[in-house]
């Protein structure tokens, strides 16, 4: 489709077997990866293949223990990102690496500042920023804090920050993780217009839509390993899935058909405000029955996560209802919440889903620590405790097997979610939240979070799915609600609800009829 | 009237006594704590500072030399700070106990050496930070013993306050300022734009070891002549508390150092002329920090990296 | 009892080689400085050694021991829920207060009331210090920190004040309180002592500190109340998610370690010296149960051994001046120890990395976004 800007007379990026090790661990065995002028280059993998550990080694970040970079010809040996930006690479990593109480502009200058005398030039500095962003299209407030401006222009601030230091290839990783599909779109936008203007973009990403929609070519990398580089025009989305998994994939969910049941979760005109004390749900109503799974789109930023967090009891609602069954759990301590049949699947498995330094067993009783048979009378009976855990392990495949007494920061992120979802499916109550289930999983696993929450539908549980990934949404729900502004502001069935359309109104828009 | 004029002065003259010290090592811990190092052992340093500076002093009879070394003292002990937390990465707290340790057995040790005594010999008023402006007003009127009280301090005092604006200035208006917040608040993020965190926490941390060096050798240099081991006992933590006080920024923990400094003065006023306990009295400024943290401080937003290591992967 | 760690593997596992090498790192530095000083290596520890090898010797170890070991539990515990009572200081000067004034004012009450009397009042007083602080932090937020030091001096002048009270002060000219009463007295008899050759101020607060080492140690790991304090040490957020009040358990365990220390301040008056004398500063008994605690790895039963560690040189350290050796000599070694074992803990975190296979140390991120690649 687009590869008029190309020159691939001149690549300017050239890895040659690369070989990174950490210890015994063999996190890149031998990758190639060239990158022309004008080119947009995706690296496909899944969650740990090693693709992170890649671009860490081109912006100087990580070194690699064997092979060779070459940038516009010339090897090159990169010590520190000091050296990366000094060839012209520029990052933008996945986790934004912005300084939240600075400023737009401060941020962007940080490292390169102007300056009169000893004295910070911050008028000169505004000034190159705001030429920069209007040059390149990408508007962005320049004193504004970081903390108060929305994801997608964070990202823009990162992509001004690289070309401030005169990048001319910029790395992008997993660009699109918290986006809305027309800001994807935009993205895409702003990316041709940069190969336009000669620059080169590598993106590190695991959907393949967008490689379609955007990249001309993609490298596929596999536990570490090079795989092939494809012309994105000549293959087509499942080729690309099973060359990354190494077999064939499946992406529907089975899911039988069933009769809504009575209302479990019933949410009555809530507000309530964020942490700067601002409101941020704006008198939402939702409800959830038995045996249905309602899905929650809406881009990050639009009250889903203090909703999640009224429901569960982490923050307190300014007024309305949220009713279980019939009792009011709003205002009350996070344990009256679950007495009353709320149990959840949190978006950040490591700060509240997991005590990880707890071990695997102990991670378990969370919430049961007080019940019989795990103690009696405030002293532990550690053989329940440990049969609980062993039983647990089993059913739920949690690896590595016999982890009981491992602490539970030692698994990896996806059995950590199993650990999660273990407790919580045993917990056996009627209404489960799911957030986010499956950030940051591996396709495997991925399957299996969606397996166990569609079986909680199927047992007659009522489910509340909030999710940044618009495929897994329309891909569980029964529902869609879409979450704008603080208020549910459409509703329709899962089944043949169409993605731009839930798009334009997660943006506040219209649907298109 | 007149009374009212001479405890005023003497409580601003006893104001002025107490918070350079503190001050002094508080614009060191807000050099350590910004840039993401926890400092519990400015006393260790602060101690080191004081036994220094009167050693010094006392050998050359150059106070301002001695005042020097005294803060050269502070950095040494700083310096161990920061290997072993930025470039090792030790966890914070530990080491700055053991620098609170090792600061006075070692200058105590050296002090059983070379005098045979746990303390100093005093120093001579020529050794001493000198005072300026002694002499300039007319103490035989109210005015001019209030002027005197006042404004006759000791240079050390004069300079602390002109620091507190050269660290404002720093933090806020220079290159060095602005990247070591960074330092403190997003460390990753600073190694991606190629700047060197190691090498800006080991700088912040010396600072903060030769800020409070100085403190200690005010104290043992201006507020009295000679070093003993209850010199410094507690000043070094009260810093620290005016810092968290004064939420991480110098002119907060001017504020803090001030208060501080004059409740301590209220409290010389008082048990000089009040029919109340000295130890009730003593405890005023202890009481007043903390009613002041509840009635008008709160929650204090910590350097999002703060006490966190930072390590780099190689 | 296969799946049970024993005692001695969770000491070792929590790096007793480490430990074992800052001590002897910690020597090698203190000879280093006995050698620029030009004294006699061999003498001065010699003699350190000698010091307390003997029955008599020993005694002192553990009558000094005793209050490094109580103050070095309160700020173990601490450290395993998540805060760092640097308060033990006030909270021990409070419950040494609070057993002076039992001790004094109710003196004709038998020892099997009035002790545990004393007991009990030393560890309520210990219990409020410390639940003091754990009330400003969750009502107004105030930095745990910052209050524990200012009550630290707050409790060293109220201290001050009540020892000055006509009804407690000394009779005499001495700047100090009465004695406490014969009666709640915990020293041995004089006979026993004479008969085993003990110091003169042996007495039986040491099985009391084994005790509550004990029952620290049980309490943190047996019992649900542990589980719940630890939680929130090490994760208030997600206790907070799985039902555990954050702010009762944090006054939980303020209390529980204020109690400790207020014990060990009525336990070290009432073994040792019978009465409390006005001070000009701090006693630094609370520091020393800080480093009593690190050495001990916060580990109840590590801290037992590390306060009688602590206790050994300190009455060791006090012999080094009959061969002209500086006393100060011990706070270097100590300090140099506890320097190696904060640089030591990096060297188990380097393991633990390659151990992930992870790229950089989970300790070590900004750990604000929680997942992983």
């Amino acid at each position: 489709m687009s590869k008029e800007y190309i020159n691939m007379e001149t690549p300017v990026i050239e890895m040659r077997d690369i070989v990174k090790k950490f210890g015994d661990f063999v996190a890149n065995d031998g990758i190639n990866l060239t990158v022309h002028k004008g080119e947009i280059h995706a690296i496909l993998g899944e969650n740990g293949a090693g693709k992170s550990t890649l671009m860490n080694q081109l912006y100087g970040l990580l070194k690699p223990t064997s092979g060779q970079i070459l940038v516009n010809g010339k090897p090159i040996e990169m010590n520190n990102p000091r050296d990366a930006i000094a060839a012209g690479i520029g990052m933008v990593h996945q986790h934004f690496m912005l300084i939240q109480p600075f400023t737009v502009t401060e941020n962007i200058v940080l490292g390169t500042e102007p300056v009169k005398g000893v004295k910070l030039d911050m008028a000169t500095a505004r000034k190159n920023v705001e030429e920069l962003s209007q040059r390149y299209g990408l508007s962005i407030d320049p004193d504004a804090k970081i903390e108060d401006i929305s994801v997608s222009m964070q990202q823009r601030v990162e992509i001004l920050k690289a070309l401030y230091r005169g990048a001319d290839i910029l790395i992008l990783d997993e660009p699109t993780s918290s986006l809305t599909p027309q800001e994807i779109e935009e993205l895409i936008v702003i990316m041709r217009n940069l190969t336009r203007d000669g620059k080169s973009i590598i993106i590190i990403t695991h959907k393949l839509k967008e490689i379609k929609a955007a990249a001309d070519f993609c490298t596929i990398i596999r536990q570490g390993k090079y795989i092939r580089t494809v012309d994105v025009e000549e293959v087509n989305e499942n080729d690309l899935a099973s060359m990354m998994v190494g077999r064939n994939v499946t992406f529907t969910v089975d899911k039988p058909e069933m009769e809504a049941g009575d209302v479990v979760l019933d949410v009555k005109d809530l507000h309530c405000n964020d942490y700067r004390d601002v409101e941020i749900v704006k008198g939402l109503n939702l409800q959830v029955r038995r045996g249905q799974i309602v899905g929650i789109a809406g881009i990050d930023g639009n009250g889903q996560t203090e909703l999640v967090e009224v429901i569960t009891g982490l923050r307190k609602g300014s007024s309305g209802q949220i009713l279980v069954n019939g009792v009011d759990v709003c205002n009350k301590p996070p344990r009256f919440g679950f007495d009353h049949g709320v149990s959840s699947i949190p978006a950040d498995r490591q700060k509240h889903g997991l005590i990880l330094d707890f071990s695997v067993e102990d991670n378990l009783i969370l919430q049961n620590y007080e019940e019989e048979p795990y103690s009696k009378k405030g002293i532990f009976r550690r053989d329940a405790i440990f049969s609980h855990a062993t039983e647990s392990i089993e059913n739920y495949d949690i690896r590595p097997q016999n982890s009981e007494r491992r602490p539970a920061g030692t698994l990896s992120g996806g059995n950590q979610q199993k650990v999660i979802i273990a407790r919580e499916v045993q917990n056996d109550k009627d209404l489960l939240i799911a957030v986010n289930p499956t950030r940051g999983l591996d396709v495997g696993a991925i399957e299996y979070v969606h397996k166990y929450i569609v079986e909680q539908r199927n047992k007659g549980k009522a489910v509340l799915l909030v999710s940044f990934e618009l495929d897994e949404i329309m891909s569980l729900s029964d529902t869609i609600d879409v979450i704008f502004d603080g208020k549910i502001v459409a509703s329709m069935p899962g089944k043949g609800a169409n993605e731009n359309d839930l798009g334009l109104l997660m943006a506040g828009g219209k649907a298109n009829g | 009237m007149t009374a009212f004029w001479n405890e005023f002065g003497i409580i601003l003259y006893a104001t002025l006594v107490y918070t350079p010290p503190l001050l002094y090592a508080a614009l060191g811990s807000c050099f350590s704590e910004v840039s993401g190092v926890v400092n519990i052992g400015i006393e260790g340093m602060m101690t080191a500072g004081a036994f220094t500076g009167t050693v010094v002093a006392y050998y050359t009879s150059n106070p301002y030399l001695g005042f020097l070394c005294g803060g050269m003292a502070g950095m040494l002990f700083g310096a161990i700070h920061a290997f072993a937390t930025v470039n090792l990465g030790a966890d914070q707290t530990i080491a700055g106990t053991a620098i609170n340790m090792l600061g006075p057995g070692i200058v105590i040790m050296i002090a059983r050496v070379l005098y045979n005594s746990t303390d100093t010999i005093p120093l001579s008023a020529a050794q001493k930070i000198p005072t300026l402006f002694k002499g300039m007003f007319d103490t035989s009127t109210v005015f001019g013993r209030f002027m005197d009280n006042v404004f006759a301090t000791y240079a050390s005092t004069y300079l602390v306050f002109f620091l507190v604006i050269l660290v404002w200035f720093i933090f806020y208006k220079t290159r060095f300022g602005l990247r070591l917040r960074a330092c403190g608040e997003h460390p990753q993020a600073c190694e991606t734009l190629g700047l060197n965190v190691i090498a800006t926490r080991f700088a912040c941390v010396c600072i903060s070891g030769f800020l409070s060096g100085l403190g200690g050798a005010c104290v043992t240099m201006a507020t009295s002549n000679q070093f003993r081991p209850i010199s410094i006992v507690g000043q070094g933590f009260i810093a620290i508390a005016a810092v968290l006080f004064g939420k991480f920024r110098p002119q907060g923990a001017l504020l803090g150092c001030l208060l501080f400094g004059f409740c301590s003065g209220l409290k010389v006023v008082l048990g000089g002329s009040s029919g109340v306990n000295m130890h009730l009295i003593s405890m005023i400024p202890y009481v007043v920090t903390v009613i002041v943290l509840v009635l008008f401080v709160g929650k204090s937003r910590v350097p999002a990296a703060s006490g966190k290591p930072y390590i780099k992967s190689k | 009892m296969d799946k049970k760690k024993s005692i001695w593997t969770i000491i070792s596992e929590t790096r007793i080689i480490h430990i074992l090498l800052s001590i002897l790192l910690g020597f090698v530095v203190g000879a280093f400085f006995l050698v620029v000083m030009g004294l006699d290596v061999g003498a001065a520890y010699g003699r350190l050694i000698s010091s307390v090898t003997s029955v008599k010797g020993f005694s002192y170890v553990v009558v000094y021991g005793i209050p490094y070991i109580m103050t070095g539990l309160s700020v173990a515990f601490s450290f395993r829920t998540g805060i760092f009572n640097i308060g033990a200081e006030g909270q021990f000067v409070v419950g040494a207060m609070a057993a002076a004034c039992i001790g004094i004012l109710l003196p004709n009450l038998p020892p099997v009331v009035l002790i545990p009397l004393c007991f009990i009042g030393s560890m309520l007083a210990g219990a409020i210090w410390g639940i003091v602080v754990g009330f400003l932090k969750n009502k107004w937020g105030i930095n745990e920190v910052l209050s524990m030091i200012m009550f630290n001096w707050i409790a060293f002048y109220l201290s001050n004040f009540i020892a000055g009270i006509p009804a407690i002060h000394s009779d005499g000219t001495a700047e100090a309180t009465k004695n406490i009463s014969a009666n709640a007295s915990t020293l041995l008899s004089k006979d026993l002592i004479s008969q085993l050759g003990l110091c003169p101020t042996a007495n039986w607060g040491i099985f009391v500190a084994l005790v509550m080492t004990v029952i620290v140690w049980l309490v943190i790991e047996k019992t649900t109340l542990g589980y719940r304090l630890k939680a929130v040490g090490a994760n208030k957020f997600a206790a907070e998610y799985g039902g555990i009040n954050v702010n009762r358990s944090i006054l939980t365990a303020l209390a529980i370690s204020g109690a400790l220390a207020g014990l060990g301040g009525a336990l070290h008056l009432m073994g040792m010296g019978g009465r409390i004398s006005i001070f000009s500063s701090q006693e630094g008994f609370g520091f020393a149960g800080i480093v009593a605690a690190l050495i001990g790895c916060s580990h109840p039963f590590g801290v037992f051994f590390a306060g009688l560690f602590y206790g050994a040189l300190t009455y060791g350290g006090s012999k080094l001046n009959l061969v002209g050796a500086p006393t100060q000599l011990i706070n270097v070694i100590v300090g140099t120890v506890v320097l190696f074992i904060a640089i030591s803990v990096v060297f188990e975190r380097l393991k633990y990395v390659q151990f992930k296979k992870k790229p950089k140390p989970a300790a070590a991120q900004n750990v604000k976004e929680g997942t992983d690649k």
